[in-house]
Formats: C-alpha cells, structure tokens, sequence
C-alpha cells in the first residue's frame, strides 16, 4: 500500500463523511468556482492545473490533466501552462530574498 | 478479440455493481423500448481505414456486407412503419455495391436520412459519386474527426487521414454541406484519443469550430462527442495500454442516473449486415441480438414484439450513461 493510490481519486466525494454541511458547500462552492463564467472551462481548467502542479497534488494532477484533454486542450498547452506554474514559484521564490536579504542587512555588521 | 472474450472482459469489473445491477438500484431495470424512431443500418465491416477506436473492427480486410435483399427488406419495413430516421453505417457504407441503389430508394421515403461516413473515400474513385448522390438526397453527412489536431487524429486514424478529411470537408462545403441556408448538414463525431471521457460538447464544439475555420477554412454544423465504449480495437487498445482497469472504473464511477432515461436503444434498431437486430450497434458487435422474445433477424420483423422488447444490458452500456450521457448524436444530457 502506498499513501498515495490513484484509486482513490473517486473517493473524493467521500470528504463530506463526517462533515457532509461542509462537504457538500464545497462542492457547491468548487463547481460554481471552476464552472464557465467569463472565463471559459478550457481556460479555468488550464488555470486549475497550473495551481494543483504547483501544490504538488498527484490526484488534482491526475483529474485535471485529464480533464484539459478531455476538453482537447492540447500536450502542448498544458506544458506551456506548467512553465508559467514554475516561473511564478520561482518568482515567488525569489521574491522572498528580500526578506532575507533585509535580515542579512539588519542583523550583518 | 472473440465476442465471447471481450464479454468475458466486460464482466471484469471490480467492486462496482453490474450495469444490470446499477440500474437495478434506482428502479430502471429493465430497460424497455418506447417504440422504434431510428433504424441503424450496419452495411457491413468492409472499410479502407483501421482506427485504433473502431469498436466494429472494421477494416480492408473485413468481407461481411448487407446483401441487397436484407436492405429490401429493410426498405419494406421503413415504408410500411412511421419511422423517422434512417442512419446507415459501417465500416464504409460506400464500399457496400448496393449503397447508391439504397439511398435513391430511401431518400424517396422523406425520412432524416444518415450516412456515417469516414469521407476519405470520397476523394477516390470510385466512390467520388457520392459526394453527388449524399447533396441531390440531401443526405445528412456525419463523420469522425476525433481531434481538431492533426497530429492527434491521425494518431487514431493513420497517417494521413486527417488532411484527406479536411480536403473532403472543403470539398463538401463548396457544394453546401455546414453552409447556412443550404438544407445540407455535415456533422463531426469527436471521440477521445485515449483513456479518458469527453469533454463538453458545447465547449468542443466551439474549439473545433474555431480551430478548423482558422486553420483549415472548414465549416461544419454540430460536433457529436461520443464516449469510446470498451469494445473491439478499442478494448484492445485499452487492455494493451493497461488502462482497461482505470477505465471502467472511471466509465462506472461515472454514472449519471439521469442519462439512463436517454440511452439510445430505447428508441433505436440496430440492423447487422446479415439481417441480425439488436439494440444498438456495440450489442452488434457483441453478437448479443435482441433477445425477450422479440424476433432477431430483420426477415421474421414484428413490430409489436420489437416496439416494447426488454434491452439486452451489458457492462459496456456504462459508456453511453457515464458523464453527460453519450449516442451517436452525442451527448445526451446536458452539455
């Protein structure tokens, strides 16, 4: 048994056990959020994928690679999605230098 | 693959229920006929392609094709009955010698008259006529295009296929099919290439629309998205690729309560090459006839043991109730 099967992707809906008021206000909540809107499906799915790669979530990744190609969001596409998941960590990442860098001022003689 | 194999296949499906059995739990077994509005024709295997989705099999190498007195008798059945729709499919109905003396004399019923057509055909003598034959019987035309990408389809379809359709298309547009006013209809089947569900119709549509305007300069009118259903080539497909598991797991895990009211077979006959009936063309290519007590060949036809007979059900039958629900007019509920 591994942590992380790829069998239990369909037990997602199993989050309301427990908690089903707040489950199911999520689900609401999630359909409405990745729903067509002023954006359309093709480009909020994009969006989703780019985030859950960047989370590290092997079972967002799993449903939402498939759901772009279910959408016939090309491999392509999906890859240059990626590389704007990955400059914005970086970014993000080296944003935070100045944090370190105003401590290494402050705290250096 | 055998028939007796693949449904042996079929039956492997984990911890989820039969598809007897699922809709057994929410009351809808068994599925009874609510009379016959669409007859589908199956003139036969015999196709110049082998897509790697072709749940017929199909191919160069095929030699079953409906003989002429099987689509007499099809005619007689449609000319004494109101049924509406006549679609005729393959393999490539173009191959069967008989197709150009059906569709003039079915055309002369006024009946919504279908032919499933790869196109490719239409390019090469000496099929070229029919491009003729489909616009003066105003034939509506629906063809497989599984991706809007070249390099994806042909992927399914063989190297190649993809720009000899978009030449057909070009073709067909001039004479007015997917051209608005014309009366003349030209629809794409759009089935994944690979392991997964379809997408929505609504948005691929849009996508094809656009992408095939830009590029390519085509018009058509409506996309189909229609599920792959693991049987034939793309059973074996899915077993070779180790994705049959994941598969049917996600065809019944799936599955849509709503779209059970909608399967086509509730309202379709399926006619094989021999004069077999059945209730839908992947029963067809089971060898599971129509069964009940509803007479199994098209040359014994009674309406009124046809018209309510019991559906025969098998695990496949997940595919056309999973997601948004999927026939060979595409999705079936919602978008």
């Amino acid at each position: 048994m591994n942590y992380y099967e790829p069998k239990d992707l369909a037990d997602f809906p199993g989050i309301t056990e427990w908690a089903a008021d707040q489950g199911n206000k999520f689900f609401e909540y999630c359909g409405s959020a990745t729903g067509a809107g002023k954006l359309t499906e093709r480009e909020k799915s994009l969006i989703a994928l780019t985030v859950v790669m960047t989370q590290n979530c092997p079972y967002c990744i799993d449903a939402y690679t498939t759901k772009c190609m279910s959408l016939g969001i090309s491999s392509d596409e999906m890859m240059e999605a990626a590389h704007v998941g990955a400059a914005m960590m970086a970014g993000v990442t080296l944003a935070h230098t100045t944090q370190m860098r105003k401590i290494i001022k402050k705290k250096e003689m | 693959m055998d028939t007796r194999k693949q449904l042996q296949m079929l039956g492997q499906i984990g911890d989820s229920p039969s598809f007897a059995g699922k809709i057994r739990e929410i009351h809808k077994f068994p599925l009874t006929a609510k009379g016959i509005d669409i007859l589908q024709i199956n003139l036969g295997s015999l196709c110049n392609l082998s897509c790697r989705h072709c749940h017929v099999t199909a191919g160069p190498n095929r030699t079953e094709i409906m003989t002429k007195p099987v689509l007499a008798k099809c005619l007689e059945v449609l000319s004494s009955l109101p049924i509406s729709t006549i679609d005729i499919t393959g393999g490539a109905p173009e191959m069967n010698p008989h197709l150009e003396w059906f569709i003039g004399e079915a055309a002369g019923l006024n009946r919504r008259l279908i032919v499933r057509t790869n196109l490719t055909l239409l390019l090469e003598e000496p099929y070229r006529h029919f491009t003729d034959i489909f616009a003066k019987d105003k034939v509506e035309i629906v063809t497989s295009l599984p991706d809007h990408m070249e390099v994806k389809s042909d992927r399914q379809r063989g190297a190649g296929v993809f720009q000899k359709v978009i030449e057909s298309l070009r073709e067909l547009n001039l004479r007015g099919y997917g051209m608005a006013g014309s009366g003349l209809c030209i629809d794409i089947v759009h089935n994944p290439v690979g392991a997964y569900l379809p997408g929505s119709q609504t948005a691929l549509e849009h996508e094809y629309h656009m992408r095939l305007l830009s590029e390519y300069g085509v018009h058509f009118n409506r996309l189909f998205c229609l599920t792959n259903l693991p049987v034939g080539r793309y059973l074996d497909y899915l077993i070779e690729s180790d994705n049959f598991e994941d598969y049917l797991s996600t065809l019944c895990h799936s599955f849509n309560p709503a779209a059970v009211e909608k399967v086509m077979c509730l309202t379709t006959l399926s006619v094989g090459w021999d004069g077999s009936l059945y209730d839908c063309d992947f029963n067809q290519m089971l060898g599971l006839t129509v069964n009940h007590g509803a007479p199994n060949n098209i040359m014994a036809f009674e309406l009124e043991k046809l018209k309510n007979r019991e559906i025969v059900v098998n695990n496949h039958c997940y595919g056309c109730v999973a997601g948004c629900g999927s026939s060979c007019q595409g999705t079936t509920t919602g978008t």
